[in-house]
């Protein structure tokens, strides 16, 4: 679009290495006037840390920067400001408290008479900022009562009153729901034609092909190459990502479903405030087949997980893991014991013991019984031998039984809870947004392994937000809306239907 | 350090995390740490100086006077002469009489501190023990030397998980907060000390009911002394009690299920509940186990060199709270309580009987004590800013390392 106009920004052989790693590796980025350049890589890749030397936030080893084709040197993000360069982060920086026009203008405040802030003078260059931009936002709002969307909006707002030439919008869609993200794109696109240039940092695929001219794809700290959006697919990307072939649909055969493994009856659930979340949900799963749960978070699903795994009491209705039959109440271990394996849907809050090391985590259902301990005595030793092993066995990357779980990138530490909860041979394996918040590789290797566990015999339960999942994995599809189930489907059957029925269409039409 | 370390040696080589000094030292703050606890002693002491310099003394000397009346320049002194008639060689014993204290009532507070419990109860657990000690030792006058030490030693211990019991109960049942129990059972046990001591109590003395004292330990219950006079307060064996304590403390944390199951408690409950433990019942036997290491501390002062106690050393005594500050200090691990027990051990004695009055007044000495010990809590409680001073570049590498190396 703007190919002939020349970089507004260059960076060139940019290094920066940590003790033991290299974040970025020589990496060469360019930013032409008016164009959307995609960063993509994996979690880790080092995106984020080319970003905050960009940005001025961290300083390279080796490489130089040039803005308008001028050396610069950034000490702090108001150097990196002060060139024309505006920073949206994943996560914002704004004061609940306090109005957007007073967010936006905060620390470069326009004054009246010397010392007072001039409120009116703010609130109209912000308001002449958003109809330039269409970036619809009200100045005079509450930060802390507008929607996730238009805070975003807000920090736009902030790096454009900055004077910002240049954006880098790091993760923008990771907060917003797709409706959101449709309006960014619209937005990013007036900005490109005001002439801003942007660097859209992301790891999803189909985003990028939405809205980049570019694309620049980051692997271990080395840039791959930078290819247009002409001629780019996704599975071309996700291999120069990953680094190898990259399957983004899951390959499975027909699921051959034997004996009822799990089986839960008139199941109900009330939370701590006693609000009915599960009401009477029944359904069963077999050996060799993978059943999922749709519906929109907050319909019940977390607590009927935690339900059929313990850690919720029941209010009645029964559990049963190969005929045999919990009611009442009844612990994790029992359930463990029973053969329940259970992918929780947060691994840092449930899933691991972030400070306990790799051998600890592996070892958080068996440590109590032999090989692991004796009447009483642990054998770290052994913990360490069995982590070793199933660190090769499930390819757990950045670190060896001694590391801290916290060390660990999110992919492999979900890798980890997958190790520990496949590795007991569980008759049943509950997976709870078991790809939650993880990257194309990792998420790869997740479906891999679930499906991989149907056909070695395993009931899979698998509980997700997202509709693709479960349309991929499945081979059935119960669907959940406020504590009941409101439809079963087989695989295959259609996205729009399903839909319907978890925004509780159905019932309201029945 | 210590607390963390599993045994590398067992870790197959093509296993082998990586070792670099600062992985480990990073493995280390966060454990427990080494920088934080060492900077926060100087900066106590540097504040302490401050003040020292403001009363018109010269720090240097005041530090030189207590370093010399907690005995420590004994160390220097070859050869050793191990005559407790030495000075030097007295105030060292006594020292080590105080830090035999000062280890268990620290452990006390480290041990539930590793299950995320706060345990402010170690005073009152320690004077339940000692009573208890008092009354076997009073009692049984006709059990040989052994069993009845052993016997004052166990009951002692007992009583103090009992009463720290009380709390982790409270806690695991209700859900009532241990600080605030803890709290209440302190002055549970102070009061009931002074009625079991006092005049008409039923552990009162029995030769001289004027005072609001308790009996005498016999002879048979005294745990012999081998470093000095028995007579002048000599140094006896229950500093070994102590030392096996810090060891027992050790294993029970890394080398028993129990000890994994209180560590994955205290960093996170939900995730160890998810693996199978139960929670409630580690937050009763985790206080128990403290309790029974205050308990534990009572005995040994009892049987050591007390030997009496009454109402009024009821209220006086404070040893057990300083088990606070020799258990954050010392960041919860056996050898950090240790070393920091055997610290402020020097410091409560060098402070006050050791110090040569012409060298430094010890009533202002002593309130330096209180003083460097508030600092100190001060400090580790605000090692959240401690460290994010020292560590605010290092605090981004495990993550970054992390993610690169995962890419």
């Amino acid at each position: 679009m703007a190919d002939e106009s020349g970089s507004v920004l260059e960076l060139q052989g940019i290094t920066k290495r940590y003790p033991g790693i290299v974040a970025d590796d020589r990496v060469d980025f360019d930013l032409r006037r008016g164009e959307v350049h995609a960063l993509l890589g994996e979690n880790g890749a080092g995106k984020s840390t080319l970003m905050n030397i960009l940005y001025g936030l961290t300083k390279p080893d080796e490489g130089e920067i040039l803005v308008g084709g001028k050396h610069v040197s950034f000490s702090s993000a108001k150097d990196a400001i002060e060139s024309g360069i505006g920073m949206v982060h994943q996560h914002f920086m704004l004061i609940p408290v306090m109005t957007v026009a007073e967010n936006i203008v905060l620390g470069v405040e326009p004054v009246r008479d010397g010392v007072l802030l001039d409120e009116r003078g703010a609130e109209e260059r912000v308001r002449e900022l958003s109809q330039q931009f269409g970036l619809a936002v009200d100045p005079t709002a509450l930060v802390s009562s507008i929607t996730v969307g238009q805070q975003q909006r807000v920090e736009i707002l902030k790096a454009l009153y900055r004077g910002a030439e240049i954006l880098i919008l790091d993760e923008p869609t990771a907060v917003l729901t797709p409706q959101e993200a449709g309006e960014l794109f619209a937005i990013v696109r007036s900005l490109q034609a005001d002439g801003k240039s942007i660097i859209f940092i992301t790891h999803k695929l189909n985003e990028v092909l939405e809205i980049a001219d570019r694309i620049t794809v980051l692997r271990r700290g080395k840039r791959i190459d930078t290819v247009s959006r002409q001629g780019a697919t996704e599975e071309g990307l996700a291999r120069m990502m990953v680094g190898r072939e990259v399957l983004l649909r899951v390959d499975k055969a027909p699921a051959s479903p034997t004996d009822v493994a799990l089986e839960v009856k008139d199941l109900q659930v009330v939370d701590e405030r006693n609000l009915e979340k599960v009401r009477g949900v029944s359904f069963t799963v077999r050996r060799g087949e993978i059943v999922a749960i749709a519906g929109v978070d907050g319909n019940g699903q977390t607590e009927l997980v935690e339900a059929i795994t313990g850690l919720r009491r029941i209010a009645s209705g029964t559990v049963a893991v190969r005929g045999r039959e919990f009611e009442g109440h009844f612990t994790p271990r029992m359930m463990i014991d029973a053969g329940i394996g259970h992918i929780p849907e947060d691994r840092h809050r449930r899933g691991l013991v972030l400070e306990f090391n790799l051998a600890e985590n592996i070892a958080l259902h068996d440590y109590d019984r032999p090989p692991d301990s004796k009447r009483g005595w642990l054998y770290p030793a052994r913990l360490v031998q069995r982590a070793a092993r199933l660190i090769k066995e499930f390819d757990i990357r950045g670190g060896g039984p001694l590391t801290l779980a916290r060390a660990l990138s999110g992919g492999n530490q979900q890798k980890v809870v997958v190790a520990r909860e496949v590795a007991r041979n569980p008759v049943a394996l509950i997976a709870a947004q078991p790809t939650r918040g993880l990257d194309v590789g990792a998420i790869e290797y997740v479906h891999r392994r679930l499906v991989a566990e149907r056909d070695a015999g395993r009931a899979i339960l698998l509980v997700s937000l997202e509709l693709d999942e479960v349309l991929s994995l499945a081979d059935r599809i119960l669907v959940m809306y406020e504590g009941r189930i409101v439809g079963e489907h087989a695989a295959g059957a259609g996205e729009e239907e399903i839909g319907l029925e978890m925004l509780g269409g159905r019932k309201e039409a029945a | 350090m210590s607390e963390q370390a599993t045994p590398s040696a067992n870790v197959p080589p093509e296993q082998e995390p990586s070792t670099d000094f600062v992985v480990r030292l990073g493995v280390a703050q966060r454990a427990g740490g080494l920088v934080v606890p060492v900077l926060t002693a100087v900066l106590a002491f540097l504040a302490g100086g401050i003040v020292v310099a403001a009363t018109g003394h010269n720090p240097l000397t005041a530090y030189r006077g207590i370093w010399d009346g907690a005995g420590f320049n004994w160390i220097f002194h070859i050869p050793w002469n191990t005559n407790t008639v030495n000075l030097d060689a007295f105030n060292l014993s006594q020292t080590l009489l105080t830090t035999t204290t000062l280890i268990l009532v620290g452990l006390a507070v480290a041990f539930p501190f590793r299950c995320g419990l706060f345990n402010i109860g170690g005073q009152g657990q320690y004077l339940v023990g000692l009573i208890v000690a008092n009354w076997v030792g009073v009692s049984f006058a006709s059990w040989p030397t052994l069993p009845h030490v052993l016997l004052g030693i166990g009951a002692a211990a007992f009583a103090g998980a009992a009463w720290a019991g009380i709390a982790g109960f409270l806690k695991a049942t209700t859900g009532a907060h241990e600080v605030i129990s803890t709290i209440m059972l302190n002055w549970i046990a102070i009061w009931g000390g002074q009625y079991l001591f006092g005049q008409g109590g039923p552990l009162q003395n029995t030769y001289n009911t004027a005072a609001p004292e308790s009996g005498t330990v016999v002879q048979s219950a005294h745990i012999p002394v081998f470093w000095g006079n028995p007579v002048l307060q000599g140094l006896d064996y229950g500093i070994f009690v102590a030392i096996a304590a810090l060891v027992v403390f050790w294993l029970i944390l890394n080398r028993t299920t129990l000890g994994y199951e209180v560590r994955a408690v205290g960093f996170n409950p939900e995730a160890a509940a998810y693996g199978g433990i139960n929670v409630r019942r580690k937050y009763i036997q985790a206080m128990a186990i403290s309790g029974a290491f205050a308990g534990l501390a009572g005995a040994l002062d009892m049987l050591g060199y007390l030997f009496q106690f009454g109402v009024l050393d009821v209220q006086a005594s404070q040893i057990g709270f300083l088990g606070i500050a020799v258990a954050l200090l010392g960041r919860n691990t056996a050898v950090g309580t240790g070393i920091a027990a055997f610290l402020f051990g020097g410091l409560l004695y060098g402070t006050t009987r050791g110090l040569n009055p012409s060298v430094f007044d010890p009533s202002l000495a002593g309130n330096l004590t209180s003083m460097i010990q508030g600092l100190i809590v001060l400090f580790v409680g605000a090692d959240v800013f401690v460290l994010y001073i020292w560590n605010s570049r290092r605090k981004l590498r495990p993550r970054r390392r992390a993610e690169a190396a995962a890419a």
